[in-house]
C-alpha cells in the first residue's frame, strides 16, 4: 500500500449561542480551497460537542468562531474538552471580535493564533498549512 | 490492564478506546504504512457488525434519514457507528464534510460515533478507504454500521461492494417514470425509499418506482426491493424503512448474506491487486518511454498496447 499525501483535517466549530456563522463559513469555504478537507459541525454547541466531534474525526486543527463575546468563557472550555481527551497538543486557533488583551490571555492558554475582522483569508490558510506542514515532517510515520 | 497500560493503537481498538478507533480510520485514509498490520491484528473481529448502505442523488436527504435511523437503532439498544462520504474538489482537493450537522444529536451519546470522510480520488460513490474505516468500526465493536455516499448521479455504485443492505434514497421532483427505468440506481437498491414524502409528486414516483421494480425481469438474488416511504426530517417512516431492512436480511439469510460478503472481499483484493500492479508497472519510467517511441514511429496505439502486454505477460 503507498502512503497517499496526508490531508490535513480541520473542525470549524461555533460554541455558543451566537447565531452569526458567515464568518465561519468563510473560512472554512477557503481552507477547503487551499485543499483541507474541512468539517463544520453547525450553530449552538456546546464546548464537549466540539471536542467529541474533533476526536471523532481524528482532526489536526480546531479552528473556533464566536461573535458574541464569550470568548474567554467558552474557548477555553473546549480546549479543556479537547486536553481531557488527549488531544492538547493539536493546534488551535480562534476567530471573532477578541480585544487584544483578550487574545494574549487566549494565547498563552493554548491559542496559536486568533484572527480578528479583516484579516485576510488566504493568510488564515497559508498560516494553517506552513504550520501542519512543520508538525507532519516532525511527525513522520508516527502519527 | 487499563487502556493507557496498552501498547498498540490495534489492541486499544479491541479495548474500545475510541482515540484508537479514530486513529485507525485515519491510518487507513492515509494508506498509513501500518495499517494493513493494524488490521492484520484486528481482522479476527471482523465480520459480526451489519452494513447499511445509504445512497441516492445531492439533496434528497441521506443525512438526514440515516440520522433517523441511528436514532430508531439506538432505541432498540444497537450500537451504531456511521461513516459518512463527501466529495473532494478535483481543482483543489479539499472538501467540505458536512454530514455531521444532520447528525449532531448524537455527537455525545457513547452508544454512537460518526465519522466524515472525503471521497479523495475515488469516484465511485465512496472513498477508497471507506471498506477499511467500516473493518475497524465493526472490529471496534458497533452492532449496526451506516455508510452514507457522497450524493450521486446515474454511475456511482461501490456501495454495493461495501455494504450487506443498500438503500436507495429519492425524493419527488427530479424526473419521470423513464429516468426510473434508467439503468443503474434502481439495481443496486435492496430498498427504495421516496423520501420527502410530503412534497408533492410523491405518490407519483413511489407509482413510477414501483412499476420499475415490477418491470425488472430479474432482481438480484430473487429479491423484490420494496418501495417505503418516509419524511426523515420530520421522523416519520423510520420504522418502515427498518422493517424493509430486517425482511431484506430474513431475505438474505446467513448463506445469502456469506456469499455477498465473500463476492465484496474478492472485489476488494481484486482492486488492491490492481492498484499495487500500476504503481509496480509505472514507477520504472522506461515503459512510459517505450510508449512514447513506438507511438513516435506512427503505430497505432492498441497495438502499442499489445506489444507492451506481451512484454510484461
Amino acid at each position: 500500500m503507498q502512503m497517499t499525501e496526508r490531508k490535513i483535517r480541520v473542525l470549524i466549530g461555533k460554541p455558543g449561542l451566537d447565531g452569526h456563522d458567515r464568518g465561519a463559513k468563510t473560512v472554512a469555504s477557503v481552507l477547503r480551497d487551499h485543499g483541507m478537507e474541512v468539517i463544520y459541525t453547525g450553530l449552538h454547541q456546546t464546548p464537549a460537542e466540539i471536542a467529541e466531534a474533533a476526536a471523532q474525526e481524528d482532526v489536526d486543527v480546531v479552528g473556533l468562531s464566536i461573535l458574541s463575546g464569550a470568548h474567554m468563557t467558552l474557548f477555553p472550555r473546549v480546549r479543556e474538552e479537547l486536553v481531557s481527551r488527549g488531544m492538547g497538543e493539536i493546534l488551535m486557533v480562534g476567530g471573532g471580535i477578541i480585544p487584544a488583551e483578550d487574545a494574549e490571555t487566549l494565547r498563552n492558554d493554548g491559542f496559536a493564533r486568533l484572527f480578528g475582522p479583516g484579516t485576510n483569508t488566504d493568510e488564515i490558510a497559508e498560516w494553517i498549512a506552513t504550520e501542519m506542514k512543520q508538525r507532519f515532517e516532525e511527525e513522520g510515520d508516527d502519527q | 490492564m487499563t487502556v493507557a497500560t496498552l501498547k498498540t493503537t490495534p489492541e486499544r481498538l479491541l479495548a474500545r478506546d475510541r482515540r484508537a478507533l479514530a486513529r485507525l480510520i485515519t491510518w487507513a485514509e492515509n494508506a498509513h504504512p501500518r495499517f494493513p498490520g493494524a488490521l492484520r491484528e484486528i481482522y479476527g473481529h471482523v465480520g459480526r457488525a451489519r452494513r447499511l448502505g445509504v445512497t441516492g442523488p445531492p439533496g434528497v436527504g441521506k443525512s438526514t434519514l440515516c440520522n433517523g435511523l441511528v436514532s430508531c437503532l439506538r432505541e432498540r439498544g444497537s450500537e451504531v457507528g456511521v461513516l459518512a462520504v463527501d466529495p473532494s474538489s478535483p481543482f483543489t482537493g479539499g472538501a467540505l464534510l458536512g454530514d455531521r450537522i444532520r447528525m449532531e444529536s448524537h455527537t455525545k451519546d457513547p452508544g454512537v460515533f460518526v465519522r466524515s470522510m472525503a471521497s479523495r480520488d475515488s469516484h465511485g460513490g465512496l472513498a477508497r478507504a471507506a471498506v477499511d474505516a467500516c473493518d475497524v468500526m465493526d472490529a471496534f465493536g458497533f452492532d449496526e454500521l451506516i455508510l452514507e455516499t457522497v450524493g450521486v448521479g446515474q454511475a456511482e455504485y461501490d456501495i454495493v461492494s461495501a455494504a450487506d443492505t443498500v438503500i436507495v434514497v429519492l425524493c419527488p421532483g427530479a424526473g419521470d417514470s423513464v429516468q426510473a427505468m434508467k439503468a443503474g440506481l434502481l439495481e443496486v437498491a435492496d430498498v427504495l425509499v421516496v423520501n420527502k414524502n410530503d412534497a408533492p409528486g410523491a405518490d407519483r414516483l413511489v407509482s413510477d418506482l414501483e412499476d420499475a421494480v415490477a418491470l425488472r425481469r430479474e432482481s438480484r438474488d430473487g429479491w423484490t426491493t420494496p418501495v417505503v416511504r418516509s419524511s426523515a426530517g420530520r421522523g416519520l417512516g423510520l420504522e418502515d424503512v427498518l422493517a424493509a431492512v430486517e425482511q431484506q436480511r430474513t431475505f438474505l439469510g446467513s448463506a445469502g448474506l456469506a456469499a455477498r460478503r465473500r463476492k465484496m472481499r474478492v472485489a476488494q483484493v481484486q482492486r488492491t491487486v490492481g492498484e499495487l500492479l500500476v504503481q509496480a508497472l509505472w514507477s520504472d519510467g522506461c515503459r512510459v518511454e517505450f510508449i512514447k517511441t513506438a507511438l513516435a514511429s506512427g503505430r497505432p496505439p492498441y497495438d502499442v498496447a499489445d506489444e507492451m502486454r506481451d512484454q510484461i505477460l
